[in-house]
């Protein structure tokens, strides 16, 4: 508290006193086996943008968690999603979160939505020596621009490589079959409802071919995570409102 | 080379706890004031750009008085150590207690070891989860901390606003009664229209993040205002 710091980076503050959380793997070691989270996905709407993930975290081939989250608010109005080694992209989700509302509180504005995405590349492409040796994390992030008055969603590559997509994005092991389900259906006309209930859609289509994606449980009730982000900010649809959208994509498949 | 003059320590104390009271009463006021479900933070601000009330973490709000560069250090600084705590343990364990006795350190140290004291008296609030408890916190430039109920104003005009609002107080106002009464305690203060306002709220209806900045302009109390002809009509 005496020692005032310039910058209002959260991840800058943290590295000064040592506390940024990085591992080095030793050379030659095998790379541990750590729960890895996989399909992730965006699109945008009229007036905004609907994130969604499903719930199933794999270890090699056995399932580790069953309803493990994906898909957090990042910010009043953005959103990231995760894919890739679980245990270290939450752990990037929370720094980031932190230093949003860090930056927020300092300056008094909120950092615009490219200069988020910006920081969240630095962020991936901090782990570039991780990902090498197995343990990669790859997230996505959308929100509502307030500048520009629409809906905006990126996606990252391993290297922190950073991609604006104007439709739809994915990413994790059955974003490509989530992918070619949207290609199929997309218009950019829709709206949130629609847009909600093709993401859960894609989601179950993704189920169906890649075993590290977990369709919906309807028998234990676990529906994928689904969030909306517009003018009015972050909002997480509910149970209620995920389980119709998920029983009936499930339907259609029968 | 000159042999320094002897200086008695209480008369050193003395002369910088006047200095940094006089400081501290050139700059405008700052009120807290309970209402049911929160804190509500009122100053006199003419300028819309330079906040004197912040945020600083879910349920704690920060407002300071005097010179702008030192409380916004103080302010900055009170908003890395709660971001720290709370990235390092939980969101839980930060507290307004925490921070409060951190301010008091700091400016206790500044006001003892610098030639200059820090011209500034701060003002920490804070509620609970469920927003029906409230804390009020506040440090004067020489570190001393105070523990208020009810209501704490802090700047050159405090122990007026406090009387003022002695009078007006009572458990439970909702937040344009509590915005009223607030205004009236600065007519009354001032003996003058104050020139524009900045407001925010700590409130449990907000969710997590609890402090909001209020529009005044939405606010019945100020709409209805008209020439200032006494101390009771708002």
């Amino acid at each position: 508290m005496d020692a005032p710091l310039p910058g209002s980076s959260f991840t800058d503050l943290l590295d000064s006193i040592g506390a940024l959380p990085s591992i080095t793997l030793p050379q030659g070691e095998k790379t541990p086996l750590a729960p890895e989270g996989t399909t992730v996905l965006a699109l945008r709407y009229q007036g905004g943008v609907v994130m969604a993930g499903d719930r199933r975290a794999t270890e090699g081939h056995l399932v580790a968690h069953r309803r493990i989250r994906k898909v957090f608010a990042a910010d009043k109005f953005s959103a990231v999603a995760i894919a890739g080694t679980a245990g270290l992209a939450i752990d990037m989700v929370r720094l980031f979160q932190v230093e949003l509302e860090h930056y927020e509180k300092i300056e008094g504005v909120r950092l615009s939505l490219d200069g988020k995405a910006s920081f969240l590349a630095r962020m991936v492409r901090d782990q570039l020596p991780l990902a090498f040796q197995g343990l990669g994390v790859v997230p996505m992030f959308a929100g509502y621009d307030e500048k520009e008055g629409h809906g905006r969603l990126y996606s990252f590559d391993v290297v922190g490589g950073r991609y604006e997509e104007i439709d739809f994005g994915s990413t994790g092991s059955g974003s490509r079959l989530a992918k070619s389900y949207l290609r199929t259906v997309y218009t950019e006309d829709i709206d949130a409802g629609r847009a909600a209930d093709i993401a859960v859609r894609a989601l179950v289509s993704a189920s169906q071919e890649d075993t590290a994606t977990g369709g919906p449980d309807l028998l234990r009730r676990i529906y994928p995570n689904v969030v909306r982000i517009d003018i009015d900010g972050f909002a997480e649809l509910g149970e209620d409102e995920v389980g119709p959208l998920a029983e009936a994509a499930v339907e259609s498949i029968r | 080379m000159t042999i320094p003059f002897y200086v008695a320590p209480e008369q050193l104390v003395r002369d910088k706890a006047e200095f940094a009271r006089k400081g501290i009463a050139r700059g405008r006021s700052i009120l807290a004031v309970d209402y049911a479900n929160g804190v509500l933070l009122l100053a006199e601000n003419p300028s819309t750009a330079l906040h004197k009330i912040s945020e600083v973490y879910d349920r704690i709000a920060f407002a300071g008085v005097g010179r702008y560069n030192e409380f916004e250090t103080l302010r900055k600084a009170g908003i890395r150590q709660a971001d720290l705590m709370g990235y390092l343990y939980s969101r839980d364990d930060v507290t307004a207690m925490g921070l409060a006795t951190q301010f008091a350190q700091t400016m206790g140290i500044i006001f003892t070891r610098d030639p200059k004291p820090f011209e500034v008296e701060l003002l920490l609030a804070e509620i609970s989860e469920d927003g029906s408890e409230h804390r009020l916190f506040r440090v004067t430039y020489d570190g001393t901390l105070f523990d208020e109920r009810n209501f704490v104003a802090i700047g050159g005009k405090s122990e007026e606003l406090e009387a003022a609002l002695a009078d007006t107080w009572e458990a439970g106002l909702s937040l344009e009664d509590a915005f009223a009464a607030g205004v009236r305690a600065f007519r009354r203060a001032e003996g003058r229209d104050p020139e524009g306002w900045e407001a925010a709220v700590l409130d449990s209806a907000n969710g997590r993040r609890a402090f909001r900045r209020i529009d005044v302009s939405e606010m019945p109390a100020v709409e209805d205002k008209g020439p200032s002809e006494g101390s009771d009509t708002v």
